[in-house]
């Protein structure tokens, strides 16, 4: 058994660039933008879309010889379901406060289109292992997107990062302002739109017309 | 009367899906390349939000709430589950009902149909309103009852069909700008959807 073949590696780290979920693949946009006014909201909805992206995918791999081929859409929804309920029980009793700023979008991981779609291009013709590190792969491809808007987002609407503030007291004095457009929802989608630009020019080359 | 006004402009133009939640953004950008496509999709979401946010609706105050099913049980920590159930079972449903009376809008519908159970907006629509139930009654956006919950997917459901029809109609006009090679595609659709966004905010303080 090599745990960590050639293979497998690709399958975990291709998703962090090349293959990223939000960037290339298109997927889990909604969520992604709703959640990341500040820093901390975006790190813990990334983790809880990497946890149940992965466990998703092994129950799915492990299953997927048994599912009736009609009714697959419906036992994935209620196995990502179970894990959503989790994760939302769970969430709500450790860390309550996260879980009010996320609302309504940790339910919303159900219809997160990364859980549907990994599960339908890889979970259903693949080994639970490798559909749990695709799992992990992809879900911290789409943590680093949400980690980068929410970082930007914070630190020019607020002037900190992670409720720390960052730009020293002496640039307000000298006339600085936070920008409070940046806490608004129509700035998120300008800098996911920057990010996929940045990410075309310098990274993501081939399959270009 | 008044209330169902005020929550109906209200989910058009302030809690619009698209602007205000991004709800239903992956459907949105993958379908919004033309104004027929985008509008048989609006359609077809606008149906099934009419349809299951009253569902749930009933559901979830009749069956989920404390003490419905047994004797001092809360069970509304299984509404996760029941929503997607129920709008997965509705939107088969409604394919049926649509393919065997009206085969013209299947036609036009049919490959949408299934693919708005995973839409966010509809799962959306149905965790708002679990959440709304919870509001001072005096609040324009409380929903108290199954027609308030009604209104409240009916126009929401308008306002994600009018934001889908706009991006189609400038992603139409935008085929013949002479965009940047790296930001062509989904970078200037991101920034499109986003100034839109801005354009949408000067409705923020809206009151009827």
């Amino acid at each position: 058994m090599n745990l960590f073949s050639k293979q497998n590696r690709e399958v975990l780290c291709n998703p962090l660039n090349l293959d990223n979920p939000i960037l290339v693949q298109v997927l889990g946009i909604c969520s992604a933008l709703a959640v990341t006014s500040q820093l901390k909201p975006a790190i813990v909805m990334g983790l809880a879309v990497t946890i149940i992206t992965a466990f998703a995918n092994v129950i799915i791999s492990i299953i997927r010889n048994t599912i009736p081929n009609r009714i697959r859409i419906i036992v994935q929804l209620v196995v990502v379901a179970a894990l959503v309920t989790i994760v939302s029980q769970v969430l709500k009793a450790v860390a309550y406060d996260v879980s009010v700023q996320l609302s309504v979008y940790v339910g919303l991981i159900i219809t997160n289109c990364i859980l549907m779609g990994r599960l339908e291009a890889f979970a259903m013709t693949n080994k639970p292992w490798p559909s749990f590190l695709d799992g992990i792969g992809n879900g911290l491809g789409y943590a680093l997107i949400l980690v980068i808007v929410g970082a930007v987002r914070e630190l020019l609407g607020r002037g900190s990062l992670l409720g720390f503030k960052i730009i020293p007291q002496s640039f307000y004095d000298a006339g600085y302002l936070d920008n409070g457009m940046m806490s608004m929802p129509a700035m998120a989608l300008i800098i996911v739109g920057c990010v996929i630009w940045v990410h075309r020019a310098y990274f993501y080359k081939e399959n270009k017309e | 009367m008044e209330h169902l006004i005020s929550l109906a402009f209200r989910s058009i133009f302030v809690d619009n899906m698209i602007f205000a939640f991004f709800l239903g953004m992956c459907s949105f950008l993958a379908v919004s390349k033309n104004v027929k496509t985008s509008l048989g999709l609006g359609a077809a979401v606008t149906f099934v939000l009419l349809v299951t946010t009253p569902v749930n609706y009933l559901l979830l105050t009749k069956l989920l709430g404390p003490d419905c099913l047994v004797e001092g049980i809360d069970l509304s920590y299984l509404s996760f589950i029941l929503f997607i159930a129920v709008i997965a079972g509705i939107v088969q449903i409604v394919e049926m009902a649509v393919e065997k009376f009206s085969p013209a809008l299947y036609g036009a519908l049919g490959i949408f149909l299934p693919l708005i159970a995973v839409n966010c907006a509809i799962m959306g629509a149905s965790l708002f309103m679990q959440q709304r139930i919870e509001l001072d009654p005096s609040s324009t956006q409380y929903i108290g009852s199954a027609l308030d919950a009604l209104v409240y997917g009916l126009f929401s459901g308008i306002g994600w069909t009018l934001a889908i029809v706009a991006m189609g109609a400038i992603r139409e006009k935008m085929e013949y700008s002479d965009v940047p090679k790296p930001l062509q595609g989904l970078g200037i659709t991101f920034i499109t959807v986003g100034l839109m966004a801005m354009a949408m905010m000067c409705f923020s303080g809206l009151n009827i």
